[in-house]
């Protein structure tokens, strides 16, 4: 039953995309809008499968960025996160400072890191893991900290140590809330790479785009925009299937999707 | 571990908060027999939960002396198993899995037992005890909120308990599944050998399981009338119909109407 469900709505929204695209390409064809001002799908496509060793190697370049930014932030965003709920100091006066930090762009801070660690990779690194590194450090503390008094009377009658209070209670009550700073997290990683690589760089599709943007190559500006879009749904779609096998208690237990 | 004798001398507790001091229990003074069956009534926010927080050592007396056989309490203890009004199961863990949370907890193994039993074992048995053979497997999602307070009173019995406490277990599930689980309580109780007490604001429910019940003042609480209830064992449908029954539910009704807890309009 829900099986087929899932099957109509897959179905469903394939239809409606393919719809867009053949729209797209009638309204180019019956307009005949020049190719440098809307390429077709075809167009695209087409232009896609003829340059798909550059983009694939900038994409490359874009994934690691993405890849490791993210990383750090589940790296370094977990512990911190532990030492925020079990520190008083942490919880009163660090977190709520990050929280403020937050509304800072840390887009703004990309010259910056330019001046401090150079036009490399590790710039790029950075500005993703900073970016993707606040949602997942918050949603971990909201996930830890929503443990309910009762359950900690049930852990203290069960004569619990600290440790196990926090590996058997606290965070497997938080994972789905970690998860959900992983989602926001990745799709964050994803924007942060590409900014710091127009900012300033020699690969990735940052620099892939601004280079057609300067050859007014509008073609290979949507090719770049297509792949951007791929890595984004796919990592995204990797972490909600991680979520889905570590945690079928929770996906399951609010009825699916 | 047998079950032992307990003494409670001149309990009182007093919560510090913001608007002051609040005295939740006055001046408790109670011996509660080994193996009896012993009901704590009275209105919300008496302090019956406070008592059972103090007799589970998961809060500390402000005044008096709680003792346990010879010892003095000194927070949770290896004997005494909690049932609370929430489930509380861990909904990561399947129903096999949340059962034998606290052999994992205390590292309990099939060697600590003299037959050998498996955990695994023990706890399929006490799951078909109560009604959910077949149902290890599934996460607490899928069980009814009457499954779900099962599921929580094997945790519980896993262990093993001595002394049984029972924060008003069955106080969120409607009225017939309450029913079925007193009988249910009932069977498990003749089978384990514990003592029980059984916290409730329910007149009814605490005379039909109880051998004992302790009827509680409004805050601060202290116990105004300690009711033995004589009525045979087993119990059963029809002991709710006993003439005694209904007398019994009549006087701690009218210790409920004196104190001003119950009033008609």
């Amino acid at each position: 039953m829900k099986a087929s469900f899932n099957l109509r709505q897959a179905l469903s929204v394939s239809a409606t995309f393919v719809g867009f695209l053949l729209l797209w390409q009638l309204v180019c064809v019956i307009f005949s809008i020049p190719s440098y001002l809307l390429p077709t799908p075809t167009d695209i496509i087409g232009r896609m499968i003829q340059d798909s060793d550059v983009l694939l190697r900038h994409s490359g370049v874009t994934l690691f960025e993405i890849l490791a930014g993210f990383a750090l932030s589940v790296l370094f965003g977990i512990p911190a996160a532990v030492i925020i709920v079990y520190s008083k100091y942490f919880s009163q006066s660090v977190f709520p400072l990050l929280i403020g930090l937050q509304c800072v762009p840390m887009i703004s801070i990309a010259p910056l890191l330019i001046t401090w660690l150079g036009f490399g990779i590790v710039t790029k690194v950075m500005i993703a893991f900073l970016i993707s590194f606040f949602p997942i450090i918050v949603s971990s503390v909201v996930g830890l900290k929503s443990m309910e008094k009762e359950m900690l009377m049930l852990a203290t009658s069960l004569r619990a140590n600290r440790m196990q209070v926090f590996l058997y209670f606290r965070l497997p009550k938080a994972l789905p809330s970690i998860f959900g700073g992983f989602k926001v997290g990745i799709t964050l990683a994803v924007v942060g790479a590409v900014v710091a690589e127009f900012v300033s760089s020699d690969r990735g599709l940052g620099y892939l785009q601004l280079v057609a943007n300067s050859r007014l190559d509008i073609t290979m500006q949507f090719c770049v925009i297509v792949m951007l879009g791929i890595i984004g749904l796919t990592l995204y779609n990797i972490v909600g299937l991680i979520e889905k096998i570590a945690l079928p208690w929770y996906r399951a237990a609010r009825g699916g999707e | 571990m047998p079950a032992e004798q307990i003494i409670i001398r001149d309990v009182e507790k007093t919560f510090q908060t913001r608007g002051g001091p609040v005295q939740a229990l006055a001046k408790v003074n109670l011996t509660i027999e080994p193996l009896s069956f012993v009901s704590v009534v009275g209105p919300s926010g008496c302090g019956k939960s406070t008592l059972m927080n103090l007799l589970a050592g998961l809060d500390v007396q402000t005044g008096g002396t709680i003792l346990i056989g010879d010892k003095p309490m000194k927070g949770p203890q290896e004997g005494n198993a909690v049932v609370f009004q929430k489930d509380l199961l861990l909904e990561w863990r399947t129903v096999l899995a949340n059962v034998l949370l606290p052999f994992e907890l205390q590292n309990v193994t099939w060697l600590d037992r003299k037959d050998r039993t498996t955990n695994k074992q023990m706890a399929e048995d006490m799951l078909k005890m109560v009604g959910l053979e077949g149902f290890g497997d599934k996460y607490p999602f899928e069980l009814s909120g009457g499954m779900r307070q099962r599921v929580s009173i094997c945790r519980a019995l896993i262990q093993q308990p001595s002394l049984l406490l029972m924060d008003e277990p069955f106080g969120a599930l409607d009225a017939l599944t309450r029913e079925q689980m007193m009988y249910d309580l009932l069977k498990i109780y003749k089978r384990y050998n514990c003592t029980v007490i059984f916290i409730t604001h329910s007149i009814e429910e605490a005379v039909f399981l109880s051998d004992r019940v302790l009827v509680m003042s409004p805050r601060p609480g202290s116990v105004v009338e300690d009711i033995a209830i004589d009525l045979d064992r087993p119990r059963g449908m029809n002991t709710r119909m006993d003439a005694r029954f209904l007398g019994y539910v009549r006087q701690i009704r009218g210790v409920f109407q004196s104190q001003g807890v119950l009033a008609e309009v």
